[in-house]
């Protein structure tokens, strides 16, 4: 609980980033729907995001601009794009094939 | 005659040219049989026909070195030749300029100074010359060593020659006889080029057997019997002539089985083979005794360890020159037979470390008194008796004659040439060979086997139906004739037999051949009158039987066969002259005699059977013609021979002008047509020879048919239908002469013959002689007398009986004696089956047991069927019987036992072991398998939550494992 009463550190950031990984990975997990598995995949990425920002930010180095870390998040956020559309590439053939997007129904690969 | 000098030093390449010639053609026919078809005929007769130029040629280069010309005496009588030419002898044994390897033996110390060949001629002081220094002579002879097979220490073995006057005379006898035989078989064999219906072969559903013809076989087998004869010949070691022994046992037992589907033909090849082997059981010991006590096979003088000294050879170590000759045991046979001796002398010395050297200088001064006490000299005995066995299995003497009269099975041809003139000659010229090494007691065994031999053949051979059978017998008994010469002394009585039997041998199988060939049966009593048909055959037939009988104008002039056999019945009653009061010494020329008588009774017999009387066989007489030139003009050839071949140079007139008589005569009256249409004309008979033997005819029909119409008319008429279509043939019919006509030739023959015997110079010609070239080879030593030293005979030297003291006591009585034997055995034959005085059938039924006896050939072939045959029948079921029943037995009880340990082993290992690991190895991979297939289940939602709980609990383990101070 000291995290509540101390100044804005690295560790706050962490603590987002983490809340917000865990909810990309129970919307992954949890989710039937391919597009709001999709989603949860977005929440991990912009949750790493945020510790990148925090781990390159002026709190833990002085003689940087800090900037290191938006700059791996800019390139995050990049791949994170042309991973969804990918993604919606196969969800929209997977659709195709299926009529539906329910991930439960692509158990094609079942040993 | 002296341009052939120098060819005298290539003598051994002459020879080794003229022996290798037919093996040549041997593999050549053999490999191109299927090419050549008839020409392998024409490869083996010039191979042959080449080797016999080339012995001509050696003749001659050796007649232009040694020629030994004789002196003047009277036709008939041959006391001074002898002398001369064997002291002549003496002077030939200076050494010649030839190249290193060849010596010839014999430095006597009388020899002449003169060098030069013309020195040699006509010494006119030696008529006077005595005896001794004659008995100090050794032959000249060329010997030396082709190929080293292998060297041991001090002895080796080799491929070596040895030529003498008696191979030179070999040599020109075997080939000029088989060439002839070449060219006979050319024609007889015909038949083989088509294919051949086998009247005597019945297959097992009763027809006749049908073959393809094997012309170019019969011709490679005779070609690789010529050379192995030749290589025998031309040997220079006792172990070389047994391996050409073997050989030659081989060519003869090919060419016996040539008809091979023939049960008779192959058993008679078995036979042959067999008790030739039994012979040469004997003849091995007979090598090892030379071997071990004399340590060389070879016969003359050899460089045989490398040394550059030639070691003496066997003939060298038996009669040395040191001991003029004289037959002594040599030192190695001494050494070994003395074993006790040297046995106590070494225990003597025992303790002595030099002992043995000690040994070797104390034997050679005992060496003589043990040699004088008779050491060793069972050794001698025995190595002659062994080779004498050898001889005996290959001469077919008794008691291993009984293959000679099966081996008629084979061709004619093959008799002719193997089985009377060459192979079984090879056992007599093995005897004349090894002579100078043979004990008088030998001696003894050989005279003893000969003469039993002579007699017991001569007596089967006079109730011998079948004209082949007639003629092996009296080969048999003409082979105990020259054992019988060789034993009782007479070395070139029995040299020259040999010669002369073999051209008059060889001339009557061929006639016999003839006539087979004409009427297709062997059967004499299916023959008769076949004088009108076949008149050449008639008439050179006739000159053989007059040749075997010794038929001779006593005194003067005779056959060659009245020299040869007269000269043995001399040998004969001089060695009963000898041995006084010896009844064997005087049984052998008693015997001689009588088979002489028998020999001339059977001959004639055979010969009225065959030619003179009714046919008896109106089928076979019908067929009957002349045989074509090709085998013919041999039988003329032969004919020549077998008159004239050991008469001297000088009586050459009264050959040449009788043949010029006949061939004038004949070729007047178109006798010369045929030959001038050789084959061409009597293919038709070749081809009816073959299809022969039953019904049918096929290009010979013409001929049947106008036989048919014909009828069997006169004489004429059948002259008539031999013109079937063809050009006739003159050379079939009557004789072109007329008894005048022949009478009159002989006067003119006796009268020009003599008037050129007077003209011509006897004693420069007289060394061209058969009689005078042998004497040449006379061995060492043998022209002194021989004392036996375990039986105390006397065997006089050949000259004494020749003696002019001996004249009126040894020759007149032997040549009246064997004038009497010819005389009563021709007349004997003439009344019993020439002029049919007396009846054969009532002889026959009057001597019965003896006909029985006779016909039954001695009941030798029964009597070896029971006693070798049998038992080796049984012994064969017994091993038969065990190799079935315990050998197989114990094989298929040892294959059980492994296949079974095979079958458990199997289960245990294979199936239980090897395949269960494998089997569970599987079943668990799978099993593996198929537990983490569940894992995939395929929901996207577990992968998911599989990744996450994985991070996490990574997560954990690392924040409890992680050291912290790594972290800072």
């Amino acid at each position: 609980m000291d995290l509540l009463t101390q100044p804005v550190s690295v560790s706050h950031y962490m603590v987002v980033g983490a809340m917000l990984f865990v909810c990309g990975v129970i919307c992954m997990a949890t989710k039937r729907n391919a597009l709001g598995v999709l989603m949860g995949i977005e929440l991990v990425l912009n949750g790493a995001n945020l510790n990148f920002v925090a781990f390159g930010s002026r709190i833990l180095r002085n003689d940087s601009l800090g900037m290191d870390g938006q700059l791996m998040a800019l390139f995050v956020i990049v791949l994170a794009a042309a991973e969804a559309a990918v993604a919606l590439a196969i969800a929209l053939n997977f659709y195709n094939n299926h009529a539906s997007i329910d991930v439960d129904q692509a158990d094609d690969l079942k040993g | 005659m002296e341009i052939f000098t120098p060819i005298y030093s290539y003598l051994p390449y002459l020879y080794g040219a003229a022996v290798l010639l037919p093996l040549a053609s041997f593999f050549t026919i053999l490999i191109a049989a299927a090419k050549l078809r008839k020409a392998a005929a024409a490869v083996a007769t010039f191979a042959i026909g080449s080797a016999c130029a080339l012995s001509f040629v050696a003749l001659l280069a050796w007649l232009s070195v040694h020629y030994t010309p004789g002196h003047d005496s009277s036709p008939g009588h041959d006391s001074s030749p002898e002398h001369g030419n064997a002291h002549a002898s003496t002077g030939d044994e200076h050494p010649h300029t030839d190249r290193p390897e060849v010596r010839e033996q014999g430095d006597s110390p009388t020899a002449e100074v003169a060098s030069s060949s013309d020195g040699r001629r006509a010494d006119p002081q030696h008529t006077t010359e005595t005896h001794a220094p004659h008995a100090a002579a050794a032959p000249a002879a060329l010997s030396g060593t082709a190929w080293v097979l292998g060297r041991f220490g001090q002895r080796e073995v080799t491929i070596s020659y040895y030529i003498d006057a008696l191979t030179v005379v070999m040599f020109c006898m075997v080939t000029l006889i088989a060439t002839c035989i070449h060219c006979y078989a050319m024609g007889y064999m015909h038949d083989e080029l088509h294919p051949i219906t086998d009247h005597e072969v019945t297959l097992s559903d009763g027809r006749h057997l049908t073959r393809p013809g094997r012309f170019p076989r019969f011709f490679q087998y005779l070609s690789l019997f010529c050379f192995s004869m030749l290589g025998l010949v031309l040997a220079g070691n006792i172990a070389m002539v047994f391996v050409f022994w073997e050989l030659v046992g081989a060519c003869s037992y090919f060419l016996i089985g040539f008809y091979v589907e023939r049960k008779s033909a192959s058993n008679a090849a078995n036979k042959a083979f067999i008790v030739n082997r039994v012979g040469d059981f004997g003849m091995i010991i007979g090598l090892m005794a030379l071997w071990t006590s004399l340590g060389t096979f070879s016969f003359g003088d050899i460089d045989a360890d490398g040394d550059g000294r030639k070691e003496p050879g066997i003939f060298s170590q038996v009669r040395s020159e040191a001991n003029h000759f004289a037959l002594a045991t040599p030192d190695g046979m001494v050494r070994l037979g003395a074993q006790q001796q040297l046995a106590t002398v070494a225990r003597e010395h025992y303790t002595q470390p030099n002992m043995l050297q000690i040994m070797e200088t104390q034997f050679p001064s005992q060496i003589g008194s043990l040699r004088e006490s008779g050491a060793g000299y069972w050794l001698l005995v025995v190595a002659g008796i062994g080779i004498f066995c050898g001889c005996v299995g290959k001469s077919a003497q008794f008691p291993l004659h009984v293959w000679l009269p099966d081996a008629m099975e084979g061709p004619t041809p093959v008799s002719a040439l193997v089985h009377s003139a060459t192979m079984v000659a090879a056992g007599v010229y093995l005897v004349g060979r090894f002579f100078p090494v043979f004990a008088p007691e030998v001696l003894l065994v050989i005279a003893v086997t000969g003469c039993i031999t002579l007699f017991l053949a001569a007596t089967i051979a006079i109730t011998a139906n079948d004209i082949k059978r007639v003629l092996a017998y009296s080969t048999v008994s003409q082979l105990g004739y020259m054992m019988l010469a060789l034993g009782v002394g007479g070395w070139l009585a029995g040299m020259m037999h040999l010669i002369t039997h073999a051209f008059f041998k060889s001339l009557l199988f061929m006639c016999s051949g003839s006539v087979i060939h004409a009427v297709h049966t062997n059967d004499m009593r299916k023959m008769g009158g076949l004088l009108k048909k076949m008149p050449v055959t008639a008439i050179t037939m006739l000159i053989g039987c007059l040749a075997i009988a010794g038929v001779g104008v006593p005194f003067l002039i005779g056959f060659s066969g009245y020299y040869s056999k007269d000269m043995i019945l001399e040998q004969a009653y001089s060695l009963s002259l000898t041995n006084p009061g010896n009844a064997l010494a005087s049984l052998f020329f008693v015997m001689a005699l009588g088979g002489a008588s028998i020999t001339a009774f059977y001959m004639f017999r055979m010969w009225f059977m065959t030619f003179v009387g009714e046919p008896r066989d109106a089928h076979a007489y019908d067929h009957a013609h002349e045989s074509p030139p090709i085998m013919y003009l041999p039988l003329v050839l032969l004919a020549v021979l077998a008159i004239a071949v050991a008469w001297e140079p000088v009586m050459i007139g009264y050959a040449v002008i009788p043949a010029g008589i006949l061939i004038w005569q004949s070729s007047k009256r178109g006798w010369f047509a045929a030959i001038r249409s050789p084959n061409g004309g009597h293919a038709s008979h070749d081809d009816h020879a073959g299809s022969h033997g039953g019904a049918t005819h096929q290009a010979g029909g013409g001929h049947h048919a106008a036989d048919d119409q014909h009828g069997h008319g006169s004489i004429p008429s059948r002259v008539e239908h031999h013109d079937h279509g063809h050009a006739a043939h003159p050379g079939e019919g009557p004789l072109p002469w007329t008894l005048r006509g022949v009478v009159g030739m002989i006067v003119i023959a006796v009268v020009g013959g003599t008037l050129i015997a007077a003209i011509l110079p006897r004693d420069l010609l007289s060394g061209l002689a058969l009689k005078n070239l042998l004497e040449q080879a006379r061995p060492a030593g043998t022209a002194a007398d021989a004392v036996g030293k375990w039986v105390q005979w006397t065997w006089p030297n050949e000259h004494t009986a020749h003696e002019e003291a001996n004249h009126a006591r040894i020759v007149v009585p032997v040549t009246l004696f064997a004038t009497g034997t010819w005389v009563l055995g021709i007349g004997l034959a003439t009344a019993m089956y020439g002029r049919r005085y007396l009846n054969a059938e009532d002889v026959r039924r009057q001597f019965s047991p003896i006909y029985r006896l006779l016909i039954n050939k001695w009941w030798f072939d029964e009597l070896y069927d029971w006693l070798f045959v049998r038992p080796t029948h049984v012994v064969a079921r017994v091993a038969a019987g065990v190799d079935r029943s315990w050998i197989d037995g114990l094989l298929h009880a040892i294959a059980a036992a492994a296949k079974s340990v095979s079958v458990f082993w199997d289960k245990l290992a294979d199936r239980t072991i090897v395949d269960g690991a494998a089997n569970l190895t599987a079943h668990w991979t799978h099993s593996v398998g198929l537990a983490l297939r569940q894992v995939q289940t395929g929901k996207l939602r577990q992968y998911v939550m599989f990744i996450v709980v994985g991070a996490l609990a990574l997560f954990i383990l690392i924040s409890f494992f992680w050291n912290s101070t790594l972290a800072r």
